[in-house]
């Protein structure tokens, strides 16, 4: 199959860049990002410089790969990564925008490259057991019901790739933080810290320059691991505890 | 107190401000849909005048009126703050806009609650600024002269720009509270499963219902009455 792209062309972070065209012909049953990789065979053979994206895994785990792709953060799949995105997933001829994430806290690299560090940093403000828990122990040696080790475990499927900041009209990153939060709140070992966790990581978000929530649920829907807004929810009732009740 | 500013002025804590003075705004609707009913009481306006009079002299209710004043302000200052901090955080626009995944209503809080800032304006300027501080028409049910606040809205309502302006708006507060209603109970954490629906199903009625006994008022003076 063959089909047009429209790649965001960025030389580096002061660049102005902008969109160039180029015509792909790849394998329905390749990858998104293997129809990259053809892509950018093609721009070496021809001595041009290759498009720079994120990837490493390519098997949805890593949360590496981010590109906007036809107004969608890693493109029409639902609950899909770009990596894990086929290229069935388009018709032969079809015009394809790819553009990096949008967002102030996510300043623009390279091309399709943006500097997801302002996560990291969330990270570092709270998102940790200030403790050392040890190994891991025997399964059922810590008893937790059912329903919220799932909940954890679906709030732990978060891969911070970012799409919820690229869906958000606010380039918010609550979805993120609170999957986080919720993911450690929800388990004995980070159950103590819960509320002030959520606080340190929320200040964080707010100085990182990401915007508030605005509860459009785009973050939810674009989500390649489908993680709730549910999570949001407990993120903002653990931050009213830390605020109104808690000693710092 | 320094806590108060950073958990209030957190983008969180901007939220729990909208969330509450929106909710505010909801019920006060309720009272003033209440009062406002009362001009189809075909009583020629005197329940209306009556209640206006109450409502603008009772030291209890100018009390109450004053703090609904403020939360309006806190609630239209708030909102602008977070609209432009909003804009802010994402300096360059996509060229392929998002459109899955979100209501339109979500995604234009900010325009429609202008809208509304806008109507708001023109409707304070109409009726409360000339009621209080206008010249006003009299009328006397047997104890001494009351100010005939009906007789001002039946003017006004017998302009077909005015009621068209007013029945947009209230198109515009529907689709404000289609999203904002239940996005209020999301923003104070109240997210569970059993009473989503019933938030969800409240807030759809909520927002037909009000903005529809609002603007069913200007329709029957303009249609019926004039
Ligand atoms: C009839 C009057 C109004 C009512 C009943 C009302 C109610 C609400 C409610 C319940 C919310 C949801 C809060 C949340 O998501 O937690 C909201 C959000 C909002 N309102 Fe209003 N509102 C009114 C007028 C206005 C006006 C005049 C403005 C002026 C700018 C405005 C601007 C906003 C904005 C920008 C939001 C979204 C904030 C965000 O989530 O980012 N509203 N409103
Ligand atoms: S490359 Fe690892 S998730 Fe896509």
């Amino acid at each position: 199959m063959k089909v047009k792209v429209k790649v965001w062309r960025q030389k580096n972070a002061k660049d102005k860049g902008g969109f160039k065209e180029y015509e792909v012909l790849t394998d329905p049953d390749s990858s998104f990002l293997e129809m990259m990789d053809v892509l950018n065979q093609d721009l070496l053979n021809k001595k041009e410089d290759p498009v720079a994206f994120d990837h490493d895994c390519r098997e949805g785990i890593c949360g590496a790969c981010s590109m906007y792709i036809n107004g969608q953060p890693h493109g029409p799949s639902k609950g899909t990564t770009t990596c894990q995105l086929h290229m069935r997933s388009f018709k032969n001829g079809d015009s394809i925008t790819i553009e990096p994430w949008r967002a102030s806290a996510f300043p623009v690299i390279k091309d399709l490259v943006v500097d997801r560090t302002a996560f990291d940093r969330i990270i570092q403000a709270g998102g940790y057991i200030s403790v050392n828990t040890g190994n891991a122990v025997d399964a059922n040696s810590i008893p937790i019901e059912k329903d919220k080790a799932d909940e954890a475990f679906a709030a732990a499927a978060c891969i911070g790739c970012g799409a919820c900041v690229a869906a958000c009209k606010n380039a918010s990153a609550m979805l993120f933080v609170s999957a986080k939060v919720s993911h450690l709140a929800l388990l004995p070992q980070g159950a103590p810290e819960a509320d002030l966790r959520a606080a340190k990581m929320l200040n964080q978000m707010d100085e990182e320059g990401f915007g508030s929530c605005t509860n459009t649920q785009a973050c939810e829907a674009m989500c390649p691991k489908e993680i709730s807004i549910k999570h949001i929810a407990r993120l903002n009732r653990q931050f009213f505890k830390s605020g109104f009740s808690g000693n710092q | 107190m320094s806590w108060i500013s950073n958990v209030l002025g957190s983008s969180i804590g901007k939220k729990l401000l909208m969330a509450l003075s929106g909710l505010f705004i909801c019920f006060f609707l309720v009272i003033h849909l209440t009062g406002n009913l009362q001009l189809l009481a075909g009583d020629g306006g005197q329940a209306f005048n009556e209640y206006a009079k109450l409502m603008t002299s009772n030291p209890l209710i100018k009390f109450v009126s004053i703090g609904t004043y403020l939360v309006f302000l806190l609630h239209i200052i708030d909102g602008l703050m977070l609209v432009f901090a909003n804009k802010k955080a994402r300096p360059v626009k996509y060229a392929v806009g998002a459109k899955a995944g979100s209501s339109i209503s979500s995604r234009n809080m900010g325009i429609l609650g202008s809208i509304i800032l806008v109507f708001l304006v023109i409707h304070l300027y109409n009726f409360w600024f000339v009621y209080k501080f206008g010249s006003m028409p009299t009328v006397d049910y047997g104890h001494g002269p009351v100010k005939d606040l009906y007789k001002v809205v039946a003017m006004a309502f017998a302009n077909p720009a005015y009621v068209i302006l007013y029945v947009l708006s209230m198109v515009a507060i529907a689709f404000h509270l289609i999203h904002g209603f239940a996005s209020a109970f999301q923003t104070l954490g109240l997210n569970h499963a059993k009473y989503n629906g019933l938030i969800k199903i409240a807030g759809i009625a909520y927002s037909i219902l009000i903005p529809l006994g609002f603007a069913i008022i200007p329709i029957y003076f303009y249609l019926v009455l004039a």
